[in-house]
């Protein structure tokens, strides 16, 4: 099977006139448009006036030197680990 | 084989979960926690996922507009929880592609409720009251699950979850107030929802394998048993305000393994009706990225033309 | 330093979405009474039967397509497109409860008794008592879903139509039609630019996203004559200055559909139109035979329990 998976977006919202644009969530989308489209009905309910940013998460260059982890550089890496670095093991019945 | 600098972390990785800190995307993690991160939270969202079908079932046939508003926008709300849960395990480094595969091949579980048919009207009220309740009582709790993206997707999702509750008993409790029919309606819906409901806590303590390591990772806060006897607890009054007896409490646990490896009522068209949606879809996924790709590929051309011109 | 300034939810990206809590968990279509606090008198000189038939049509077309709409439900290509379609059904659902109730209330002769007593409110005798017949809705609306190609150029082409109708009906002299006009605007944009976007999307996707557009938009433009043509009802209300004569948005409607049709690079189809059965069609009551199917579905449980309350 060919993967057609859109790309993932991390989306930032400023609820209100005053306030910093703040990370809710992400989401896929084909492109920029479309990631600003989803975002509005997926974390606003298309509330109006809500300013929205949207950016492709493998765009987002990281820095944390506190968070530890030999698979990420200490400064400008990526923000996740590559969705291909994990094998997802076959789960057994559990609740 | 351990060497120095696997000790660090795991010494780095240890002190955190003890000092009741969040654990973050670029942290390093013991595999286990990893594997078991995936493997619940994947659960969870496809329980999200596989959760709007009873239900949406009765979108179409809702008796009012106002309760079909109200259904349509919790299925709705189903959706997203499962999206905001699919990219708490791709920071993890897990595709929701992947996850959705996982699914559809039954190498990863759902929730065993929704393998439950909903029959009438009164079952979405029902599976508000009951089935989100007791999600909503394993679900708090998570709101201070050790990993961060986890714990922050809960909290969205605590938030609309408990008025996915409160329109279940509302409903109910609008149809007591109705006809014969409908009152015997209610109270056949909870006879049939009752005990799946408690069974949605999971196995008995004596019987759960994976309880006392989630437990000391702070990933899972409290065990099945103590959580299924507090929903017992607080449903008791709630029943009593209906006006519905509550069937008793002795789970037949061998329903509950039938169900959860694949023989419940619905299990097969529960996967069946997700694979065909994800299938039925694949060719507008594509188009959508066959579509942005050429309007990439149509930028660098008129940038590449531009500059010839300039020349 | 004020209240304000030690407001603990400063950081809280959600603080300003909130209208209340049960809009948050519900959307704003889900109001007990979505007319209060609006004044009901039937402007002077306005027939109130033919205000409440005129409400009917623009209704019953919100309500038919969002149940349309609404089998989409966790059958989409992806999760936000899921969301999207739940959102547009949504914003049709609560349209149709504003126009029911208005019809019922301009003239409470349309909505269909019901046993005495009955605590059935008159948006919902309406939904779910009348008979096909009875429906007014254009028969766009009713047709079976195809695929997401049909789906997204039956939006693109409804919400064309209905776009140019609100902008233009928020000037009626009915101030509830005008309020529900100005309500609905913002949200039959957001409907048609959602659509617009697909359309174009799937006509320059991939050769199979193009064929099924081509295929979808010639199963529908025979229907789209429909939406254009004058009914007595319109006319008569148009002249009013209560409702809006179709035909008069057709300049609009056209310039838009070509802007649309020339960015995806698709041939505006050549096909006659659905043929009505002796000139009447959906705004007759004259329907598919798939509307009375979608009915038996819609208004089953409701039907079951004419006494029972929701």
């Amino acid at each position: 099977m060919t993967s057609s998976e859109w790309p993932l977006y991390e989306v930032f919202v400023r609820s209100k006139r005053g306030l910093n644009h703040v990370h809710v969530g992400s989401l896929h989308a084909p492109d920029d448009a479309m990631a600003l489209r989803h975002a509005r009905d997926v974390y606003t309910r298309r509330s109006e006036g809500v300013s929205i940013w949207v950016v492709r998460s493998d765009a987002i260059t990281a820095s944390s030197p506190d968070e530890k982890d030999p698979m990420f550089a200490p400064s400008g890496d990526k923000v996740y680990r590559h969705p291909t670095f994990y094998e997802i093991p076959d789960d057994v019945p559990h609740m | 084989m351990t060497s120095a600098v696997d000790t660090d972390l795991q010494a780095g990785f240890d002190a955190t979960i003890a000092a009741g800190d969040r654990i973050e995307p670029r942290d390093w993690m013991p595999e286990g926690y990893r594997r078991t991160l995936v493997r619940q939270i994947a659960q969870h969202a496809h329980s999200e996922i596989i959760g709007m079908q009873p239900e949406g079932n009765w979108i179409t046939r809702a008796p009012s507009l106002r309760r079909k508003a109200i259904l349509l926008a919790k299925v709705q709300d189903e959706a997203g929880h499962g999206l905001y849960l699919y990219s708490a395990c791709e920071t993890l480094g897990v595709s929701r592609e992947d996850l959705t595969r996982q699914l559809i091949a039954g190498a990863q579980k759902y929730s065993s409720i929704f393998n439950y048919p909903a029959l009438s009207y009164a079952d979405v009220g029902t599976i508000g009251w009951l089935v989100d309740g007791a999600a909503i009582c394993n679900q708090v709790p998570l709101c201070r699950t050790s990993y961060g993206p986890y714990g922050r997707s809960m909290i969205r999702i605590c938030k609309e979850e408990s008025f996915h509750q409160r329109q279940g008993f509302e409903l109910l409790a609008t149809m007591m107030r109705g006809t014969d029919e409908q009152r015997a309606m209610v109270q056949e819906s909870v006879d049939r929802f009752w005990k799946p409901a408690l069974m949605m806590f999971g196995p008995p303590d004596s019987q759960s394998s994976n309880t006392e390591q989630s437990m000391a990772w702070g990933i899972k806060r409290h065990t099945n048993d103590e959580l299924r006897e507090r929903f017992i607890e607080m449903t008791a009054p709630q029943a009593a305000a209906l006006g519905v007896t509550l069937p008793d409490n002795d789970l037949d646990w061998d329903e509950f393994w039938t169900v959860v490896k694949g023989g419940g009522p619905c299990s097969a068209q529960r996967i069946a009706h997700r694979k065909r949606a994800y299938d039925d879809g694949a060719w507008v996924r594509e188009a959508a990225m066959a579509f942005a790709q050429s309007e990439v590929d149509g930028l660098a051309q008129r940038v590449s033309r531009d500059q010839e011109a300039d020349r | 330093m004020t209240d304000h300034d030690l407001d603990p939810d400063h950081d809280s990206a959600y603080a300003g979405l909130l209208v209340d809590d049960a809009h948050w968990a519900f959307g704003e279509a889900a109001h007990d009474d979505p007319l209060e606090g609006m004044d009901l008198t039937v402007p002077d000189g306005v027939d109130a039967g033919l205000l409440a038939a005129y409400c009917l049509m623009l209704g019953d077309d919100a309500l038919v397509l969002s149940h349309r709409l609404s089998e989409w439900c966790s059958h989409a290509p992806d999760l936000e497109e899921d969301i999207a379609l739940a959102n547009i059904a949504l914003d049709l659902i609560g349209q149709a409860r504003l126009l029911l109730n208005r019809a019922a209330a301009a003239d409470p002769g349309v909505v269909p008794a019901l046993p005495e007593g009955s605590p059935v409110p008159a948006e919902d005798a309406l939904a779910f008592f009348r008979e096909d017949a009875e429906f007014r809705n254009v028969r766009m609306a009713e047709v079976p879903n195809g695929d997401f190609a049909e789906t997204m150029t039956r939006v693109l082409l409804m919400s064309t139509w209905r776009l140019a109708l609100l902008e233009r009906l928020t000037g009626s002299r009915d101030p509830v039609l005008a309020a529900v006009a100005a309500k609905g605007l913002k949200e039959v944009a957001y409907h048609r630019d959602f659509a617009a976007r697909w359309f174009v999307t799937l006509a320059r996707g991939t050769d199979e996203s193009r064929r099924r557009l081509l295929v979808a938009l010639e199963g529908l433009w025979p229907l789209w004559p429909e939406l254009l043509a004058t009914h007595p009802v319109e006319r008569e209300l148009a002249a009013a200055g209560v409702g809006v004569d179709p035909f008069d948005l057709t300049a609009e409607v056209d310039r838009v559909l070509d802007e649309v049709l020339t960015a995806a690079d698709v041939e505006r189809p050549d096909l006659p139109p659905l043929a009505g059965v002796r000139g009447r069609t959906g705004r007759d009551g004259l329907h598919t035979e798939a509307l009375s199917r979608l009915l038996a579905e819609m208004q089953v449980v409701a039907r079951a329990h004419p006494r029972g309350r929701w």
